[in-house]
């Protein structure tokens, strides 16, 4: 079967990848439609589809009050929150593997996972001192660990991207190593933290690693809009260079493209779309992994399909992933890098197997 | 008047009134209201003003009376579910204010359900205002009223006797044992304030719970140790823990006072705080004879 699937990926591919494409975007408008028409309440399909039309003006029928909350500020929020961040973490993660080569790669490689979350630890604990030492108004405390999560992704990538940098040029297996290290001393940083934080501050830190798009409301979705959208509609631009670090970075040079600014270019966009989808959701792991193998499965490599694809599978898995935490322990919800962890690490081994497979035969 | 509430609760129970509650006294005033609780202390004050058989779901903090067991759970109090709680259509959400995330709640309240935060320090001065503040969310401030006097009293008569006790112990309240590694409570906690109620000192010098070396347990040598059932039986008994090297050479494990109380019972700051009070006192001054409060209705150990 395995030479089957192989032997159908050379046969047109060219062809078969828009089909394909708009199969992914089918899906994702299916994984929409399920998300929002279901969740812990149940509100048959005719009241979703009323509360929708009455918000853009349409009175088909009367809406309680009840129900255009759930489905206007709790449901369709989380929604988009959870489109953008499946399709930062997916096109941020086929951005490390193409850019590492390596399809273990995954976007807290480059340290961005590790030091928003030693910023958003610290701002967990240290919070409400610093904001009233630096007399700031209370309004602003809701914004303090989506802004400290991000500045701290920042600051690793920038940091581990300067170690990288030896006479202009930036070496990636240095970089690999320095990710290594820059995430133990978060790590170290993240168990001192623990130490000094109260029980409710341990609580906090704790489940925000777990991740979760639960108090998804319009005000954080825009926000993140606010970084998400650039570096979503950047990457597609990168796909001729992924194309090229195929072949390796001095052949990629050969082919006339300036290695260097797009080698930054792409840990900038990777590290603003994962930093922005941490800030948000807090930690959520194996989209980056998993969805561009997925998606090279469908698609093959050719980056200018594969990108797109990745954000679209992302979206949809995210989507999925979501209803699955919000609906199984309902009323409660479990965190979704629980699920996400629960499908990737089996995935992650058949995906193992399958390339031993492959390697010997 | 045990006897009493024995024959109460036995004759609810052949009525079938408080069937799916056996542990509560019959007299729930049940109406219309739907009452979700959120925060273990603000679930035992709705039970001790008779109204946890209008409750339909509770967090996963609250655990008296036995009745939570039997109802749905909306998850931990510190990370809610908007939807979950909306779609049990609640009259009325009663939350600590120690609960969150901040913007669920916030959708909580944009849904067009009540919700009320009720003030939840871990102090035991804090204790009688939470019981004014659910009360008037019921709609019951009288016998609000009546059970914080209740409780202050009680609460003054233990204090009074516990002043005329000579000693003060030395007390370390351990939250676990984990591989031999002792988590204690310090200053800030619930433990800290029932060790200060029950007239002895907290041993830990820190602030919160924090894992204590055996170096700084041996330093410390407290007179007793205090833990929860629930975490006594898991790290292996009275004995195991007491021959720790932690505690092995200290007066706590000579006069072999190690005092196991029921978690939710001795932490739980509700209105049962007077009797786990002096539960902890009698345990903690062995040579004292101290005079037993006011059976209550509302105060069983579990």
């Amino acid at each position: 079967m395995v030479a089957a699937v192989s032997e159908a990926s050379m046969i047109r591919p060219r062809e078969r990848a828009p089909l394909v494409l708009a199969a992914l975007g089918v899906l994702l408008l299916i994984a929409i439609v399920l998300a929002i028409g279901s969740g812990a309440s149940w509100l048959s399909p005719g009241k979703v589809i009323a509360v929708l039309f009455d918000a853009i003006g349409w009175d088909i029928s009367p809406v309680e009050l009840r129900d255009k909350a759930v489905v206007l500020g709790i449901r369709l929020p989380r929604v988009v929150q959870g489109i953008m961040v499946g399709a930062g973490l997916a096109l941020s993660g086929t951005l490390m593997q193409g850019l590492f080569r390596n399809p273990l790669a995954d976007p807290g490689l480059i340290g961005v996972s590790s030091g928003a979350a030693l910023l958003a630890a610290a701002g967990i604990v240290f919070g409400a001192p610093v904001v009233v030492w630096l007399a700031l108004p209370k309004t602003v405390m809701p914004f303090v660990l989506p802004v400290a999560a991000f500045l701290g992704g920042l600051i690793a990538t920038l940091l581990i991207h300067q170690l990288a940098r030896r006479d202009g040029e930036t070496e990636i297996a240095t970089m690999l190593l320095a990710g290594v290290a820059v995430a133990a001393i978060c790590m170290a940083g993240i168990g001192y933290l623990s130490f000094l934080s109260d029980d409710r501050q341990l609580r906090d830190i704790t489940f925000w690693t777990l991740g979760s798009l639960g108090g998804s409301t319009w005000r954080s979705v825009m926000a993140m809009a606010a970084f998400m959208a650039p570096a979503v509609l950047l990457a597609p631009l990168l796909a001729n260079t992924l194309n090229a670090l195929i072949l390796g970075e001095r052949e990629a040079g050969h082919l006339g493209i300036d290695v260097e600014r797009h080698k930054k270019l792409i840990i900038a966009v990777s590290a603003l779309a994962v930093g922005a989808a941490v800030a948000a959701s807090g930690i959520i792991g194996f989209v980056g992994l998993v969805v561009p193998h997925l998606v090279r499965l469908m698609l093959g490599s050719d980056h200018r399909y594969v990108l797109p694809g990745a954000a679209l599978l992302g979206a949809s898995l995210m989507l999925v992933c979501d209803l699955v935490a919000r609906v199984i322990v309902a009323p409660a919800e479990l965190p979704i890098g629980v699920v996400m962890s629960a499908l990737g690490g089996p995935f992650f081994l058949w995906m193992l197997r399958r390339r031993r497979a492959l390697s010997m035969s | 008047m045990q006897r009493r509430t024995f024959l109460r609760t036995a004759l609810a129970a052949g009525l079938g009134v408080a069937a799916l509650r056996p542990a509560v006294a019959a007299a729930c005033a049940a109406n219309n209201q739907r009452i979700v609780s959120i925060g273990g202390a603000v679930t035992e004050i709705v039970a001790a003003l008779d109204g946890f058989c209008r409750v339909i779901a509770t967090d996963t903090t609250s655990l008296y009376p036995r009745g939570v067991f039997e109802l749905p759970r909306v998850g931990y109090m510190r990370t809610l579910a908007a939807e979950g709680i909306v779609a049990l259509n609640p009259s009325l959400v009663l939350a600590s204010d120690r609960s969150g995330p901040e913007a669920v709640l916030r959708q909580i309240k944009d849904s067009g359900v009540d919700i009320r935060l009720i003030p939840d320090e871990p102090k035991i001065e804090a204790i009688a205002p939470k019981i004014v503040a659910v009360g008037e969310a019921l709609g019951l401030n009288a016998q609000a009223a009546t059970l914080a006097k209740a409780v202050e009293e009680d609460v003054a008569a233990l204090r009074g006797q516990v002043a005329t006790l000579k000693s003060k112990p030395r007390v370390l309240f351990l939250l676990s044992v984990a591989r031999a590694q002792p988590m204690a409570g310090g200053s800030d906690t619930a433990a800290d304030a029932m060790i200060a109620l029950a007239g002895g000192i907290n041993a830990a010098s820190f602030n919160g719970f924090k894992p204590i070396s055996a170096e700084s347990a041996l330093d410390v040598a407290p007179d007793a140790v205090v833990m929860m059932h629930q975490t006594l039986e898991a790290a292996g008994g009275v004995d195991a823990v007491l021959s720790l090297p932690a505690f092995a050479s200290s007066p706590a494990a000579k006069s072999r006072r190690l005092i196991a109380m029921d978690g939710t019972y001795l932490l739980g700051l509700g209105p049962r705080v007077a009797h786990a009070g002096r539960d902890l006192a009698a345990a903690l001054h062995p040579e004292a004879t101290l005079s037993a409060l006011p059976a209550r209705a509302w105060a069983i150990k579990s």
